[in-house]
C-alpha cells in the first residue's frame, strides 16, 4: 500500500504544488482587515547621538496613524531584545551583555540601527512619512573592523566594555599544547579572516502583528525558524504578556539560513503598535533593509598554528581568534564563535592538543549570529588551510597528509581534545569516493588541458566534520546556553486511521512535509498522502525549539519516532483484546498487527477506529482515542562529515576564478529521502562557493556598509556554479532513533576551504601561497602581481 | 490617481492607481495575486518575474501604467485548470524548488527561455537564468528541471 514511500525514497514533496502555483502563504502575502502599515526611519551614522526627533511633518501627511520612538518603547516599558546564551571569560567574569532597545533612545551604534516607527493606512503613506521624521543626529567617532576595534584608544562602543571586549573566553589544554609545540619538528602558520556575510534568504523578513483587544489577545505572523521560542521571548522579555495570551505564526518561510532564528525589534514593535493603534500592524523588509538589520555571519580575525612532525602527523593546534559581534549581542551570538567554532578545531583529525582563545568585539555594526553552519565553517576553513599550508611546508601531498591524521574507524566513541565526544563516522571511505567522483587520478590531464586554453587549474580538498542536531539540553545548559534544546512532537491518529503530526521544527524549504511523512509511512505504513505535518503556529503545535543547527530530522525526528512508539504500543493493547490474545504475543509490521506465527491480524485503521469507537474495547485499562506526545532530548550532537573536492580554473589575466568541478561525499547518518537531502548539499555548497569567492559585507572604517544591496553584494547565480556530484556514505548516528545526522549545513563548512585551497594550487606555480575569502577577481589579480608571476 | 486596462491571466481589469505603483505592487496588492514575489530592491533578483505580452519582465522595474494596453501573465496563470505546466511539473519532479519563493520568477524565466530556445545546453540554461536568484538549490536542480522541461515540451510539439 505504501511502497515507496518510507526511508530511502526520493518521493517528490507534497508542499510542492502551492509553491509551483503561486499559491504559497508567505507572511506578506497576508493582509488583515483594517491593515496599516509600518516603515522604519533607521539610523545613517554607525555610531551617534540623537538630540531630538522632530515627528510634525510626519504625522501632518494624510493616512499617518502614529509615529514611534525609543522614547515611547521606554514610556511603556517594553524590554530589550535578550541575548540567549552567557559566555564565561578566562577570568570567571560574565561576558558583557550591553542593553538591546527595539527603537534606540539616546543613541545609535550601527547603520541602520532603528531610530522611529511610522505607521500608516498604506505602506506607500508610510514610506513618505517616514521621509519627514527629522532626527537631529550628533555624529561620533565609529568602529567597524576587528583590527581596528582592539587597537589603543579605538572609539567604545559600549562604556562597560572596556577595549571593546564582550568576552575573552578559551578551551583546550594550553600547557599540554605548549609542550607539543616544543616538541615538534615544525611550526605552521597563517593570519586568516573569514568574512563577513549576509544571510540573504530570498524572503526579506517580515511582520504582522495584531493586538485583538475583544480577547486581549495578540497574534503575529512572522518570517521566523522558531515560532514558540519567539512567542517565549516577546513573553518572558520584550512584550511581557503571558504565553497564552500570545500566537506565534509562521507561515511559509523564504528561506532562512540563520537568519530567522533571532527574535527580532520588528516582531516586538508591530505587537506593540497595533495595542497602539488599534490596528494591525504590518512590516516588510526591503532589500536593502535587510543588508542593515538580519543578523550577518562569520566576521573572524585568526591567527592559527599547526605543530607537525616531518613525516606530516598532527602533533597540536593553537589558534586565536577575534570575533565580531557587532553593536548588539543577537540571540545565539556569543555561542557561535565558542562553542559551535573551538569545539570543532579537531575537526576529522586526530590531534593530541589543541587550545584556542577568542575575544568576541564589539563594533559599530550589524549584529553577527548564526548564518548557515554557525562557527563550524569557520573552523573547517583554518584547519583546512593550515593543512594544506602543512602539506606545502613538508612536501606532502595534500591527500596524503590528511589520510595520515585522519580519526580510523575503530576509534570510535573518539573523544577530542576539545570537549566533543564523536560517536561515529568513516573518513577514509568519504575522502576515496570523493576523489573518485572527481577522478582526481586524471587531474594532471585537465591541469594541462586548462593550461592549453590559457588558464591555470587547481584543485582544492577539505575534510571536514561538523557537530548537528542541536542539542543536548544539560549540556548547553552548562555552557551558558538560556534555553533547552530538545524538540517535541504529537501524533494524532483520526479515526479512519490518517494522522496528523504537530511538530515544533519549522520547515522553510527543507521539506518536513515529505520527509516526516516518510517517518509515519515507514513506521505505520500509511500512505504519505494520509500524512499531514502541522508546523508553524503555536496554537496548534508543542512547544519545541525550531528548525536550525541541522536539527529537525535528528531531533525533530527522533521525537515523532518516540511518540509513534507509544502509538504503536497502545494500539498492540486494543490489537490483542480483539484479537484475544496476550499484548505480548501482538506484532505490528508492515501496517498491521498480528498474532505472532499466525494469519490472525487487524489493519493499523481498524485499530484507530476501534481506539475512537471503543463499543468492544478494553475500557478498563486502556483510555480511548489514539494520540500521543513526546519530547526527544538528545544525548549528543552528532557529527556529520565528509570530504569535498573543488577544481576552479583561473585566468591569470583578469583574476577571474571559475568553479568547474565540485564533488562531495558526506556521511549526513541514515538518509530519509535522498533526493531531498542532496538538494540540502547543493544548497549548502552554493553558499560556501558564494562566501569564498563572491560574497563579503564591507564596511569602510567609519561603520559605513558599502555592499548594502544586491548592486554591491554578490550572490552566486546560475553561471558562476557546475552542476555538483554528489555522494554518501552512511554511518547511522548511534544514539538517537532514527540514525540521522543531519545535512542541512555540510556544504557551507566543507567547501570554502576546498575553493581557496584549489585556488592557491592553481596560482602555486606564480608563487602565491595565500589569498583571502572572496577570492574576487581583483583579489586573485593583486595576489598574481604581487607574487611576481604575471608582469 | 490614474486608471488603466490591462489583462491578467486572461482576464480583463480596470483598476485606479497612483502613477507610482509597480506592476508588482498591482499584482499583489491590487489584484492580490501574491504569487509574484519581491524579493530584492534593485531588480536584481528577479522573484518578481511575470510575462508581458509573453515576454519576461521584472516586475518590481515597471510601472503599473506602463502596462495599460498590455496582456500580463503572472505563475498563477500559468497552469491550466489546475493541471501543472510542463515546466511546473519538472520542477516538482526535479525538486527545482525548496523554499518556494523565488520559484514563481524562476518558472516564469525558465519558461520563456524554453520558449525561445526550445533545445538548450546546459551553459545556455544557465547563462538564461542569470537575472534570477535562487538561495536554497544552488541551482542544479533547477537546471535539471528547465532541461527536463525542455524535452517535455519538444516532445510535445511534435
Amino acid at each position: 500500500m505504501s511502497a515507496g514511500q518510507g526511508m530511502g525514497a526520493s518521493v517528490a514533496r507534497k508542499e510542492d504544488r502551492r509553491f509551483l502555483l503561486g499559491k504559497g502563504r508567505y507572511t506578506d502575502d497576508i493582509v488583515l482587515p483594517n491593515q496599516s502599515y509600518a516603515v522604519f526611519v533607521r539610523s545613517p551614522h554607525a555610531h551617534a547621538a540623537i538630540r531630538s526627533i522632530d515627528a510634525s511633518q510626519a504625522l501632518a501627511l494624510p493616512g499617518v496613524l502614529a509615529v514611534l520612538t525609543g522614547e515611547d518603547v521606554a514610556a511603556d516599558g517594553l524590554g530589550g531584545i535578550p541575548c540567549g546564551w552567557t559566555i564565561t571569560s578566562k577570568d570567571g567574569s560574565k561576558m558583557v551583555a550591553p542593553p538591546h532597545p527595539s527603537l534606540v533612545h539616546k543613541t545609535a551604534r550601527h547603520v541602520g540601527d532603528p531610530v522611529a516607527m511610522v505607521i500608516a493606512e498604506t505602506k506607500a503613506q508610510a514610506k513618505d512619512a517616514a521621509q519627514l521624521v527629522e532626527v537631529d543626529y550628533d555624529p561620533l567617532p565609529a568602529v567597524a573592523h576587528l583590527n581596528a576595534a582592539v587597537a589603543e584608544g579605538a572609539p567604545a562602543v559600549w562604556a562597560e566594555a572596556p577595549g571593546n571586549v564582550c568576552f575573552d573566553w578559551h578551551i583546550g589544554d594550553a600547557a599540554a599544547t605548549e609542550a607539543q609545540f616544543a616538541g615538534a619538528d615544525r611550526i605552521v602558520a597563517l593570519d586568516l579572516t573569514n568574512n563577513r556575510i549576509a544571510p540573504n534568504a530570498i524572503e526579506p523578513r517580515a511582520a504582522n502583528g495584531h493586538y485583538d483587544d475583544v480577547e486581549d489577545r495578540w497574534t503575529l505572523y512572522t518570517t521566523t525558524q522558531n515560532p514558540h521560542l519567539t512567542r517565549l521571548l516577546l513573553g518572558a522579555f520584550t512584550l511581557k504578556v503571558p504565553e497564552h495570551k500570545l500566537r506565534v505564526v509562521a507561515p511559509d518561510v523564504g528561506g532562512g539560513f540563520g537568519s530567522k532564528i533571532f527574535h527580532y525589534a520588528e516582531e516586538l514593535l508591530v505587537l506593540w503598535a497595533s495595542k497602539r493603534v488599534g490596528r494591525p500592524v504590518k512590516w516588510t523588509s526591503s532589500r536593502s533593509e535587510a543588508f542593515l538589520s538580519d543578523a550577518h555571519g562569520r566576521d573572524h580575525v585568526t591567527h592559527a598554528e599547526l605543530a607537525v612532525s616531518n613525516d606530516g602527523k598532527f602533533r597540536g593546534l593553537r589558534v586565536r581568534t577575534l570575533a565580531n559581534m557587532g553593536a548588539y549581542l543577537s540571540t545565539f551570538a556569543p555561542a557561535i564563535p565558542t562553542y559551535l567554532h573551538a569545539t570543532l578545531l579537531s575537526g576529522p583529525y586526530v590531534i593530541p592538543a589543541i587550545y584556542a582563545e577568542v575575544k568576541a568585539i564589539f563594533t559599530h555594526t550589524v549584529p553577527v549570529d548564526a548564518v548557515r553552519g554557525a562557527g563550524r565553517p569557520e573552523a573547517t576553513y583554518l584547519l583546512e588551510r593550515l593543512v594544506d599550508q602543512a602539506a606545502r611546508e613538508l612536501g606532502i601531498d595534500r591527500v596524503e597528509i590528511r589520510r595520515k591524521n585522519l580519526i580510523q574507524p575503530d576509534q570510535f566513541p573518539y573523544q577530542t581534545p576539545v570537549a566533543l565526544q564523536y560517536d561515529i563516522g568513516d573518513y577514509p571511505a568519504t575522502l576515496d569516493m570523493a576523489l573518485q567522483a572527481i577522478q582526481h587520478d586524471k587531474l594532471e590531464e585537465r591541469k594541462a588541458a586548462s593550461k592549453q586554453r590559457g588558464k591555470l587549474r587547481g584543485f582544492g580538498i577539505s575534510t571536514y566534520i561538523e557537530a548537528c542536531g542541536i542539542a543536548p539540553s544539560a549540556l548547553v545548559g552548562s555552557l551558558g546556553a538560556g534555553a533547552g534544546l530538545y524538540e517535541a512532537a504529537t501524533v494524532r491518529v483520526h479515526p479512519t486511521g490518517s494522522v496528523s503530526v504537530f511538530t515544533g521544527t519549522h520547515s522553510h524549504g527543507q521539506g518536513h512535509e515529505t520527509t516526516f511523512a516518510q517517518l509515519v509511512n515507514e513506521r505505520l505504513g500509511i500512505p504519505i498522502e494520509n500524512v499531514e505535518i502541522v508546523h508553524g503556529d503555536t496554537d496548534r503545535i508543542p512547544f519545541g525549539m525550531g528548525t536550525y543547527g541541522s536539527r529537525s530530522a535528528a531531533v525533530g525526528g527522533s521525537a515523532i519516532y518516540k511518540a509513534i512508539d507509544k502509538i504503536v504500543d497502545k494500539g498492540k493493547k486494543i490489537a490483542a483484546h480483539l484479537l484475544e490474545a496476550s499484548v505480548a504475543d501482538v506484532e505490528f509490521a508492515d501496517g498491521k498487527y498480528r498474532v505472532v506465527g499466525t494469519d490472525r491480524e487487524k489493519t493499523f485503521a481498524e485499530i484507530a477506529f476501534t481506539a475512537y469507537v471503543p463499543h468492544n474495547y478494553p475500557i478498563e485499562t486502556v483510555e480511548p482515542g489514539l494520540e500521543d506526545s513526546a519530547f526527544y532530548d538528545p544525548k549528543n550532537f552528532t557529527f556529520p562529515g565528509g570530504c569535498h573536492c573543488v577544481e576552479v580554473e583561473v585566468d591569470p589575466e583578469t583574476g577571474v576564478v571559475q568553479v568547474t568541478d565540485v564533488a562531495i561525499a558526506d556521511d549526513v547518518g541514515v538518509v530519509i529521502n535522498p533526493m531531498i537531502v542532496d538538494g540540502q548539499a547543493h544548497g549548502g555548497l552554493a553558499q560556501g562557493i558564494g562566501q569564498a569567492l563572491y560574497e563579503e559585507c564591507v564596511y569602510d572604517s567609519e561603520g559605513q556598509l558599502l555592499s548594502g544591496s544586491f548592486m554591491g553584494y554578490t550572490m552566486p547565480r546560475a553561471a558562476d556554479l557546475p552542476s555538483f556530484k554528489v555522494g554518501n556514505h552512511v554511518t547511522a548516528c548511534t544514539h538517537n532513533p532514527v540514525g540521522i545526522k543531519g545535512v542541512g549545513e555540510v556544504g557551507a563548512i566543507g567547501v570554502p576551504p576546498a575553493v581557496i585551497n584549489a585556488v592557491i594550487d592553481a596560482l602555486a606555480p606564480l608563487g602565491v601561497t595565500h589569498i583571502d575569502m572572496p577570492a574576487t577577481p581583483e583579489k586573485v589579480w593583486r595576489a598574481i602581481r604581487a607574487a611576481g608571476g604575471v608582469q | 490617481m490614474a486608471t488603466i486596462g490591462l489583462k491578467v491571466n486572461g482576464r480583463d481589469h480596470v483598476v485606479d492607481v497612483e502613477p507610482r505603483t509597480l506592476l508588482v505592487e498591482l499584482l499583489r496588492e491590487h489584484l492580490r495575486l501574491t504569487g509574484t514575489h519581491v524579493g530584492c530592491d534593485t531588480s536584481q533578483c528577479g522573484a518578481c518575474t511575470v510575462w508581458v505580452d509573453g515576454k519576461s519582465v521584472k516586475s518590481c522595474t515597471m510601472l503599473a501604467v506602463e502596462a495599460e494596453g498590455r496582456a500580463v501573465t503572472s505563475i498563477e496563470g500559468l497552469a491550466t485548470n489546475g493541471e501543472l505546466h510542463p515546466m511546473q511539473a519538472a520542477f516538482h519532479t526535479c525538486h527545482g524548488l525548496q523554499c518556494g519563493f523565488c520559484t514563481p520568477g524562476m518558472v516564469m524565466s525558465a519558461t520563456e527561455l524554453v520558449t525561445r530556445n526550445p533545445n538548450p545546453s546546459e551553459e545556455e540554461v544557465r547563462h538564461g537564468l542569470e537575472g534570477n536568484l535562487c538561495r536554497c538549490t544552488g541551482y542544479h536542480n533547477i537546471v535539471r528541471a528547465v532541461l527536463t522541461a525542455a524535452e517535455t515540451l519538444r516532445g510535445g510539439a511534435q
